[in-house]
């Protein structure tokens, strides 16, 4: 019963793979591409952003002006200590550190799941102050400064469009984490086979960079720029 | 010689020659490598059939081969290259002086507006040796106002003006077709061009039952909606004097300095906040949604003649603005 | 090798289990590959009834066929079909995936239930843009530009939408699995320079893949939320700019068409090289040059936008740059053509296929060049000659390439022989019906037929007629090999390991294959197509190696 880790490795040894370090090695690599993947599919975001900010400078100072930058720098930090408790999980489990993985772990989906819950109350606040794009849309400030509110929704359908890509992400990561954490509490991981822990990291340690972009463009974007 | 052979639209415009020169050009040049590669493929296999050539030699490779087969097609690239885009620099630069039409594409049909106020759906009459330009927007999804026998074709899109040109140089009738598909009657939406010799073309002009050029339409306009109220001629105005704005370069509050052209000044209208010029605070409101395509058309008309030293030939269209003092 | 009696069957990855969940839950490249096999072809055949229809209506000027919005879906569904459904996939996941591990001397993909993953999600794909199209279908053209797909149209757009979408994760993770395959799993001994051509072209499909995939999946989620949820960033109205949308669109749309080429062109390598019997000419051109296009036709997608509306100055340079990319191509077909010089050239099906994609892709490669003229694509864009052009590289060039491919690798995936009198015809039928077909059409573009019409001017009709002639004989040219493939698995003679005396990997094992692919892992001491020196292979294949 008491497999040792040698053995559980061995048995994580897919048949293609000539041996361990083939298969570590051949799985990061492929989690590197996907996330080279994912940059070019949040660019495509990141592309329209830049074009619409260039465009419409004012109308997105306004929409800006909308976002609560208290709750975003806290989410901001929030992620940072994530990927901190994620990267040491991912030591432990390079160290034969079963337990204290498993609690590094856990901390880093509270953090994950806090992250989501303000966001949750954010997405809430510019609901019901009518600031999702389509027919109920409504930013009355915007008159109020000389700028055009269509374009302000232009600013909001990219806000709630690469936030709600990032949330879905950050969901996907969570569950990712909950099952790391479900099998390497039953002892799946050591030092002679980590590579899951290892690439989930680098998943969330993705999904966290992307936020660090997307914190300044959407949230801090400030009235230098004449008026 | 071309009529019996259908391979070649009627030549109907100054740039149809060019196109077809390069056209001639690029067929004769695909012809001969097409040909050269068929020839030997023909030739190494029939030659080198395993029955004729049981041994085959195995041969790398060779380096001045390569360079060769490289280099001269990138040069006879840079060739079709540069003359492509000479004709290109012609089609996308209008004369000056040219006479402008302003067309609106809606699905399913054309609408053409004269600078003296004729309007046509669906056929575009035009003078002989005459520059015409078409300046073209969209009502609704994106157009494509294609003449196949002047070699132009520009798209028509909504919130923003294209624009194209062409001198025809041969009376006759000829397609213009819509090339960009929108939808249902995308096929339907074909028209004729009408080039008529200079005389019948007044004619034409002068029995089109026309009251008013474009540009004093616009000047309705510019009344009726308010704008004078703010865009006075004088220093006391809310809003920039607009005489003499088009055509040249603007400062705005942040800094940027843009060109007055047609879709500076239709912005202006439709989302004004988009550009302050500089000095000027943004209230002017936007009119999206209360101006047509057409009052577009007429009001930029009028700005745009704002800009004229003397009257145009066509006549009608008062040549400065006269100040209004409300 | 087959042998008269044998007491004990060999396990093959065909008879390693025979239930419909051994199939449906194998993580064997080997039957993922057939898999796709069957899932494409049903698509083509698909995507070639729309075909037929648009044929048929095209025969008279008058549109009486069909009504004018049932012409748009048509159109509509045999480009989506056909590009996302049937060319992105066919090379690279039947063939791609059933011979890349065996190319590198693996047993599987780097990860086999990924490769499982992406059969699935192409199916799911599949299966939204059909129930899309059954109830109704979508009306906006392939290429779904805006504002008339996101606020005009009224059709099932966001169906086929999601469809793509889906299947472009089917894509990009088959891209995914050929590159780490090739960068981790060679066997001992085989260099990047050893490497057969067909896997550096899949090397740089997959860069593509990977790349510019996502990019159109999330333009197509951005029609989806604007249609759904009106987060719209393309709506005029709002300031929005639907030119932005193109520009997102043909970033993608224009390096699929290399998706949709290079393996076509990796299979060319192989079948010249084999059916010359010698090496390639000029490997290391050939490899690069896979490479330079994949890298260069990343930088020219506003070529396809030339009168949409950008400045003179963008469309100087992305003038430019669309010649450099036809550069390497043309590098390869000339080195293809040497390579037959001093061959010892045999005249099988698979060569006759790539003799005809030779010269077929140099026509449709040159007519790009046409294209990529400014002052001529003012006059032909929109038109059918641009229609004939990308009928030219893509059916004339990456259709006969996938069936040159299927003609080659049929004997190793199914261990029999395909009956050669009836696909040499079909071959020739094909090409026949191929020219007849699309010839005219670049007639009629320059004469200025526009693309996607309904009804067209009577002066338009005779090429027309032409044309649907010519598609009656193509059509008949795709159905045969439909009718002898699958007779041949059942009557067709058995094929040894090495049927064409091929060099590489996979004809070094035999024919089909076992599920493990090699007894033992080989190790490469050879150049790439060392057709000097192929006695000695044969001898390691009697040996078991």
């Amino acid at each position: 019963m008491a497999t040792s880790d040698i053995e559980i490795a061995e048995h994580a040894l897919q048949h293609h793979f000539a041996d361990m370090d083939q298969q570590r090695e051949t799985t990061t690599f492929g989690m590197w591409l996907f996330l080279l993947t994912e940059i070019m599919f949040f660019g495509g975001l990141f592309c329209a952003y830049l074009v619409y900010r260039a465009t419409y400078y004012q109308a997105f100072v306004e929409g800006s002006q909308a976002m609560n930058i208290w709750l975003g720098a806290t989410n901001t930090a929030v992620l940072i200590c994530s990927s901190l408790t994620m990267a040491l999980g991912v030591r432990c489990a390079q160290t034969d550190q079963r337990k204290l993985m498993v609690i590094l772990l856990v901390i880093t989906m509270l953090f994950g799941l806090a992250f989501l819950g303000i966001k949750a109350i954010e997405y809430h606040e510019h609901w019901t102050h009518h600031q999702f794009p389509g027919p109920n849309f409504s930013f009355p400030e915007a008159e109020q400064n000389g700028v055009n509110p269509q374009n302000v929704e232009i600013y909001f359908s990219l806000y709630w469009a690469m936030t709600g890509l990032h949330a879905l992400h950050m969901v996907i990561g969570v569950g990712l984490v909950l099952w790391i954490t479900i099998v390497g509490a039953r002892g799946l991981f050591s030092a002679d086979y980590y590579a899951p822990v290892e690439n989930v990291g680098l998943y969330w340690h993705f999904v966290d960079l992307v936020w660090i972009y997307l914190f300044p463009l959407l949230y801090l974007i400030s009235k230098k720029h004449g008026g | 010689m071309w009529k019996n052979l259908p391979l070649f639209p009627d030549q109907a415009s100054s740039i149809a020659i060019q196109v077809d020169g390069l056209y001639a050009f690029l067929i004769a040049v695909s012809a001969f490598f097409t040909l050269l590669i068929f020839a030997l493929i023909f030739v190494f296999a029939v030659k080198f059939r395993k029955a004729a050539h049981p041994k085959a030699e195995q041969i790398e490779g060779s380096l001045p081969l390569e360079l060769t087969w490289t280099l001269i097609p990138l040069g006879i690239s840079m060739i079709f290259f540069a003359w492509g885009a000479l004709i290109y620099f012609q089609q996308a630069r209008p004369p000056r002086g040219a006479m402008e039409v302003y067309g609106v594409g809606k699905q399913w049909m054309w609408k053409f507006e004269h600078e003296t106020g004729q309007r046509e759906i669906n056929s575009l009459h035009v003078p002989l040796g005459r520059d015409v330009r078409v300046i073209l927007s969209s009502q609704d999804v994106i157009h494509s106002f294609y003449v196949p026998a002047f070699r132009v074709k520009t798209d028509a899109l909504p919130g923003r003006y294209t624009s194209t040109w062409f001198r025809p140089t041969k009376v006759g009738t000829y397609h213009l077709f819509c090339a960009e598909y929108c939808g249902t009657e995308h096929s339907g939406m074909i028209g004729e061009v009408v080039v008529m010799e200079p005389v019948a073309y007044q004619a034409w002009l002068a029995a089109g039952g026309a009251s008013a050029s474009l540009a004093s339409n616009g000047k309705e306009l510019f009344t009726q909606l308010g704008c004078a109220t703010c865009h006075r001629t004088d220093t006391q105005g809310r809003g920039p004097n607009l005489v003499g704005v088009y055509g040249k370069p603007v400062q705005l509050n942040d800094g940027r300095t843009v060109m007055a052209d047609e879709n500076y000044i239709r912005e202006s209208i439709t989302n004004p906040q988009a550009k302050i010029v500089a000095g000027f605070q943004p209230i002017m409101p936007t009119f999206q949604g209360q101006v047509t395509e057409e009052s577009l058309g007429a009001l930029v008309s009028y700005v745009k003649s704002l800009s004229q030293p003397q009257q145009k030939a066509e006549g009608g269209a008062p040549a400065v603005a006269t100040s209004t003092s409300n | 090798m087959a042998t008269a009696v044998q007491t004990v069957e060999r396990e093959t990855y065909l008879n390693n289990g025979y239930s419909l969940q051994s199939w449906l839950l194998t993580r064997d490249h080997k039957r993922i590959a057939i898999l796709y096999l069957i899932s494409i072809t049903a698509m083509f055949f698909v995507g070639g009834f729309f075909a037929m229809l648009i044929r048929l209506e095209l025969l008279t000027p008058a549109g009486d066929l069909v009504t004018s919005d049932t012409y748009n879906k048509l159109f509509t569904m045999h480009g989506i079909v056909m590009v996302f459904f049937f060319l992105i996939p066919s090379v690279p996941a039947v063939l791609g995936n059933f011979c890349i591990p065996l190319m590198v001397g693996a047993k599987d993909l780097a990860f086999p239930r990924i490769n499982l993953l992406s059969w699935y999600l192409y199916i799911i794909g599949a299966i939204f843009a059909l129930v899309s199209m059954t109830l109704g279908g979508v009306d906006t053209g392939w290429t779904f530009y805006t504002p008339f797909s996101t606020h005009y149209s009224n059709t099932h757009v966001v169906g086929v939408a999601l469809g793509i979408f889906i299947a472009g994760f089917s894509s990009i993770l088959t891209g995914l699995n050929f590159i780490v395959t090739i960068h981790r799993m060679r066997a001992p001994g085989l260099t990047w320079t050893r490497l057969p051509l067909f896997c550096w072209s899949h090397y740089a499909t997959s860069i593509i893949m990977i790349l510019g995939t996502p990019v159109i999946a999330i333009t197509l989620l951005l029609v989806a939320l604007e249609r759904l949820l009106h987060i719209g960033v393309f709506n005029p109205a709002l300031g929005g700019d639907p030119v932005l949308f193109q520009h997102l669109f043909w970033f993608y749309s224009h390096p699929a068409v290399y998706i949709m080429i290079l393996p076509g062109m990796g299979v060319i390598s192989e079948v010249v090289t084999c059916f010359s019997h010698k090496r390639v000419f000029g490997y290391e051109f050939v490899a690069l040059a896979s490479i330079a296009i994949a890298v260069l036709g990343f930088l020219v997608w506003a070529h396809h936008m030339f009168v949409a509306g950008i400045s003179v100055y963008a469309a100087l340079v992305f003038s430019l740059l669309s010649y450099f990319v036809a550069i390497p191509s043309a590098v390869k077909v000339f080195n293809w053509t040497a390579t037959l010089y001093k061959g010892s050239v045999r005249y099988d099906t698979p060569m006759l296929y790539a003799f005809g994609f030779i010269g077929l892709f140099t026509m449709g490669g040159l007519t790009g060049v046409f294209l990529a003229s400014l002052g001529i694509d003012v006059h032909v864009t929109d038109t059918y000659f641009v229609v004939a052009h990308f009928h030219y590289v893509m059916v004339g060039g990456m259709v006969m390439a996938y069936m040159a491919g299927l003609h080659f690798w049929w004997p190793k995936m199914t261990g029999k022989l395909y009956p050669e009198g009836w696909a040499k015809l079909s071959a020739l039928l094909v090409f026949v019906g191929f020219n007849l077909t699309f010839f005219p059409q670049f007639v009629l573009g320059y004469m200025g037929m526009p693309r996607r019409y309904h009804a067209y001017p009577p002066e338009f009709q005779v090429l027309n007629v032409m044309s649907t002639a010519g598609a009656s004989v193509l059509a008949v040219g795709y159905v045969l090999p439909m009718i002898y493939f699958v007779w041949s698995m059942r009557y067709g003679e058995d094929a040894g390991p090495n049927p064409w005396n091929a060099v590489g990997l996979e004809w070094m094992t035999p024919s089909p294959p076992p599920t493990y692919n090699f007894e033992e892992t080989p190790i490469v001491t050879w150049e790439a197509y060392d057709y000097e020196h192929l006695p000695e292979h044969d001898e390691e294949v009697a040996v078991g190696h």
